[in-house]
Formats: structure tokens, sequence, C-alpha cells
């Protein structure tokens, strides 16, 4: 059986979209039909963001949402409950997204064996440049997990190389400076740093921060891109449904279908 | 990559989103260029000199010394201009930010000291300021809030989380990822992601550089014990750093808050264990979740869940003692110095005159004791009026 981060990387063999979701939002009931229609509307991999008092890379929706999950009671075995409830029914490939206290505070080898246990595939931890990975790089290769870096257009080409180096699964590009949330057009600054990580590295690139409209994942992946990554505008819709389960399962396999459908037009336009 | 910069002890480093690691080089490698350039140097102590008013005094206190049995001095940082220690740091950030070149100051505000202190070093400096501040805060301080924007720096109040310094600074780590390209985080204490640790301290030592020289001028020999109140930790660490290789004893007194209980107090380093928070491995108030947790403290400038770095390795090392002060000893405190001294301390700096007048029986008659006295308490003085609530009698 294949490993966690190649099973990360193959779900980009054609350009694919990766859905985020906050772990327990709205609760840690419903967060599992949150993840369930997502991976119904066709998301190739599932973003699971785990919630943290401090969020300081997440604008104001996740941060709503991380409080959401928290003050309804979302613990760490919780997420892992929720990594569970979901391979029930999905194989689709799970990754982290967390920050670092969640992973120290439990102990760095003990969380990727029950990472692993649960069965996630990739761990990207957001405030954890590489010169501070090392422990988790650790435990990512002794478990097969993939590591997932973030890149932004402040990076270097010498930190790309070492980067790209010990990035897994696939390499986050952050496409905007800032934090998460929906913003109106791709920041122009994302297609000259997709062209320099795409000239050092074949492991797959997917472009996040501030992408929503089916238009948006149009032009990322007219530009390259292997996949696209939609947190906020997902979020949102969560927050807007709440209280309407069947309206919220609705609305995200829509959502999803349509970011899907926009993506794979012009994967095909692009011959692959 | 792989070497391990930016640690003190186990503790410190840089955990922060890769968006803001070329901003930390850049003022890590711009920060060591013009440390020791002797036109850097006299800039600096020019504003200290003739704009902040340093030296500070180092005040013999004849009754507190007669009342508690030792020579006892305080270090008058409270007389800095703007009534605290906080523009030691910001002055020498400010000149740092303009030296880089860039064209913004952001900072983050608990009582806010530090904000009115980086409202006065823009001023002087002609940069422009914008202050993160907890809503909560800005309600407590709310004199502070119009210094800062007389000053003409931008408050923007924080509803997020606790609505106090820590979601004031999460606010602030966001904003400068935004803007990491023109603007510099002037932040406020000896926390944060490397090499804020460092700056911060090196800035605050001129407390510590001074106290030594006036101790050996006016006593013939160094202090036994330093006394100063730690949150984040910058006037403590300013004042034990330069002294730290000397036979010295050093107390550094936290927040106790109502109670050690969860969420009661401030007191990270007797109630807390190592966690990262604003992009530093350290002590943390947190839960077994790993959440941060709840702080409480009387000072608005010790309500805060961490502590900078190199307080954690000086605890472990247990080359510094981390004590503690309850509200209501912090409270005697603050209303003893004025009435026995003609000083009114602000909050944060009680928690150390606490400390010594609660201990004063350990102390020998000839045991030369240093508070460092981090800012006046002007700005505490309404809201202790409304705790006192009339019920002390005139005196």
């Amino acid at each position: 059986m294949k490993c966690g981060k190649e099973r990360v990387a193959a779900a980009f063999v054609r350009p694919g979209f990766v859905g985020y979701m906050v772990a327990g939002d709205p609760n840690p009931v419903d967060s599992v039909e949150v993840a369930k229609s997502l991976i119904e509307g066709g998301c190739d991999v599932l973003e699971l963001g785990v919630p943290f008092s401090d969020p300081v890379a997440d604008g104001s929706v996740i941060q709503g949402a991380d409080k959401r999950a928290i003050d309804a009671g979302i613990t760490m075995d919780g997420v892992f409950e929720i990594v569970k409830a979901v391979r029930r029914f999905s194989d689709v490939p799970i990754v982290f997204l967390v920050y670092y206290n969640s992973v120290f505070h439990r102990g760095v080898e003990r969380f990727y064996d029950e990472a692993l246990e649960a069965g996630v595939d990739g761990v990207l931890i957001v405030d954890l440049p590489p010169e501070e990975a090392e422990p988790a790089l650790k435990a990512s290769r002794r478990t097969g997990i993939a590591q997932i870096f973030l890149v932004t257009q402040t990076t270097s080409d010498e930190r790309l190389d070492v980067i790209v180096g010990m990035a897994s699964g696939f390499i986050y590009l952050v496409s905007s400076l800032g934090v998460t949330g929906v913003r109106t057009g791709v920041s122009k600054g994302a297609f000259p740093l997709l062209d320099r990580v795409k000239a050092r590295t074949g492991i797959p690139v997917a472009v996040g921060f501030g992408i929503s409209s089916p238009e948006e994942a149009a032009e990322v992946v007219r530009h390259g891109a292997d996949g696209v990554i939609v947190g906020s505008a997902i979020v949102a819709r969560v927050e807007e449904h709440r209280g309407n389960l069947e309206g919220m399962r609705e609305e995200l396999r829509g959502y999803v279908r349509r970011m899907k459908c926009s993506i794979e037009a012009e994967a095909g336009k692009r011959g692959r | 990559m792989k070497e391990k910069t930016g640690y003190y002890g186990d503790f410190g480093g840089r955990f922060v989103p890769e968006t803001l690691m070329a901003a930390l080089y850049e003022l890590d490698g711009e920060y060591r260029r013009l440390k020791d350039d002797p036109a850097f140097k006299a800039e600096l102590n020019y504003y200290l000199t003739e704009f902040a008013g340093r030296e500070t005094p180092l005040t013999f206190c004849r009754n507190m010394s007669e009342y508690c049995g030792c020579k006892v001095y305080l270090k008058r940082e409270d007389l800095v201009h703007g009534g605290a220690h906080k523009l030691n740091n910001t002055l020498g950030q400010a000149l740092l930010a303009k030296a880089m070149g860039k064209k913004r100051l952001i900072a983050e505000t608990g009582a806010g000291q530090h904000g009115v202190a980086a409202a006065i070093s823009g001023a002087v400096l002609n940069l422009p300021v914008e202050v993160f501040m907890g809503e909560e805060d800005c309600e407590r301080q709310k004199l502070n809030v119009f210094r800062m924007e007389l000053m003409g720096a931008k408050v923007h109040p924080v509803s997020s989380g606790t609505k106090t310094l820590k979601d004031a600074t999460n606010e602030a780590l966001r904003e400068w990822s935004k803007t990491v390209d023109y603007t510099h985080y002037l932040i406020g204490s000896v926390v944060g992601p490397h090499p804020f640790p460092m700056i911060v301290r090196d800035f605050q030592s001129v407390i510590g550089e001074e106290t030594r020289r006036q101790c050996l001028a006016k006593e013939g020999r160094l202090p036994d014990t330093l006394v100063a109140c730690v949150g984040g930790g910058s006037n403590a660490i300013g004042m034990f750093y330069p002294m730290l290789k000397d036979d010295v004893r050093m107390v550094g007194v936290e927040a106790g808050g109502r109670a050690l209980t969860p969420g009661d107090n401030g007191a990270t380093l007797n109630t807390g264990s190592p966690g990262v928070l604003h992009g530093a491995l350290s002590y943390l108030i947190q839960n077994e979740e790993g959440q941060v947790g709840e702080t409480h403290s009387i000072s608005a400038g010790l309500d805060y869940p961490g502590v900078g770095p190199e307080h954690s390795m000086l605890k472990e090392m247990n080359r510094v003692e981390y004590s503690y002060a309850m509200d209501d000893e912090v409270l005697e405190a603050f209303s003893y110095l004025s009435r026995t001294e003609g000083i009114i301390p602000a909050l944060e700096s009680s928690h150390a005159v606490s400390y010594v007048l609660k201990n004063k029986d350990t102390f020998d008659r000839d045991d030369i004791v240093v508070i460092c006295l981090s800012g006046r308490g002007d700005k505490d003085v309404a809201s202790v009026s409304k705790l006192f609530g009339g019920e002390q009698e005139c005196r």
C-alpha cells in the first residue's frame, strides 16, 4: 500500500482541488458531514484545519471557525476521531493544517503516530519554517506522512531550494502576502513564484490564499499549478448555513462541483 | 540553515509562517550591522539623553529601607519620557526601522505604555505608527489611547479572542505579514521570534548598565539583589542582563492575579509549561489541549500568557528566581510606595515592590536591594481609585 506522501502526490496527477475545512466546525458531529459534502462534490484532497486559539496566519473567517470548533468542545482526540469517521466512507487523501503548538504539546512523534493511525496522509505546520522543522521532518520520514511546506512571494531562491528539498506530497504556494481570506483577484506576484518553484521540483504545487471563484481557479491552473486550495470560501459557507445541515451539504457539494468543473475544463485546454 | 540560531538554551526560535522569514533575516542582518556602528550608537544615545531623559536616577528610599531593614534603591524608569522603560526600546527600533528604509511602524500594546512609547518615537522620528490594542484594554486605559492619538498614532481596537494583549499581538503579526515589505513590526517586549528577544533585550540593557555603574559609584559595590516585574519581561531582562555574570541575586516577579488556578493569573513561569506562541518556544499558559489559556492580572501590562524565551532559560538554569505577587498585595505595595516615598508606581512595577515588602525579613541590614521601577502609576490612578471605592480613609 502507498504511504501518505505518495497518496497525496498522486492526487495531483491531473490538476486537483484541495478543500479546506476546520475540524470540529460547526461542531464535531456536523463537521463529518461537511467533509462528506466536500468529498461528494469532488474534492481531491481534504485539508483539515486543526483549531487553535491563536491562528496568526488566518483571517477573520477561519479564526471564527476555530473559535466555533473550540467552543463546541473539539479536542485533538476529537480531530483524530473526525479523520477516522471520514475514513469509514472515503479514501481521499487527508492533510492537516496545524499550528505548531498543537503538535509540540502532544509530542511530535506521538502526533505523527496518531495521525498515521487515524489515516492522515500529510501535515502542514503553518508556523514551522524549515529552520525549525527537523523534529517534524524526522517524524514524517519515519511515518511516511507527507511534510508540506509553504512558499511565499518573500521566499528567496536560496530558501526555495531548501524547502523543495524537504517537502513531500505537495508544495503549498501562498498566492499573496498576508493571511487567509477571500480577496478579489489572484495576486499577480503568485505566477512568477509558481514558475520559480516549478523550475526546481517535480513535487506538485498547489496554490492557495484568497482563491474563491471558478475563474480564479482556472487562472491558477492556466499558469501551471497542479492544484487549487480553497479555505475561507468554504468555511464562510459552513458558517452561513449552520443550523441547516441539508442546505449546507447541498451548497458545499454544488460549490466544489463548480470549482472542479472549472479546473477540469482548464486542465483539458492545457492538454493533460 | 541548519544552525540553531536564535535560541536561549532550549527556548526561542522562529516559529512564524514563511511569509515573515525574509523580514526576520533582514532585521537580524541590519541589526548586527548597526548595533556597533558608531553613528547609529551616537544617534540612539542622543535621543536617549536629550529626548528620553536618560540616565535615570537610582533613588535611595530612606523610609522603605528603614521599614525593610535593608538598603532599598529604585531604578527610576518611571522618569523616562512617556512614563515607562518602553521608550528605550521603541527609540532603538524606530531608528533601526529608518535605517532599513521601512516606511511605517506597527505595534501591539497591552496597558498602552508600549503603544505610547511607539507613538512618541514615530512622532519624533517622522514615521507613521499604527497600534493594535485589545478592546478591553482600550476601555481599561482610555487615556493612553488618547495620548497615542494626540501624537498622531492610529489605534486599532482588537475585538478577537480575549480582546487583550495576546490578541493585539496576533493582529499585529497578521498586519505585518500583509505589509512586511514596507512595515517594521515594533514589538514591545522580549518576546516574539528571533531576533526580537535579542534586539529588545539589548535596547533595554541600558537599565542594568546604568544601575551597575550607579551602584558602584554610590555604594562601592554591586547590588546584592535585583527585583523586577515580569510580563513579557523586557524591563527585567534589561535590568538583569548586564549583571548575569556577576554575583548578584535576581528575582523576577510575575502576576499572581486572583489565584494560581487556571485563568486567574499571568504567572507564566510559575504556572505554565513549554509551548509555542507568537513565534517563540517558551513557557506558556495553556490548557491540557495546548490551547493558549486565559490570563488575569490587575495590571494590563502583565496580563499575558507568554514570557520571553531568555527568561525561560534563566529559570531552567536557576540563575533567576521567578516569584509572583497577588493582586491585593500589589495594591498594598502601590499604596505603600505612594505614601512613604512619594512615588506612585505602575501596577506592573508594584509587583516588584510587593516582593521586597513581603520578603523584607530575608534581607540583611547591609543588603543592597534594587527594584526596577519600570513605570509610573499615573495611568493606573483612575482604576485603583475605583477599586478602593472610597473605602480607603483619607490620610
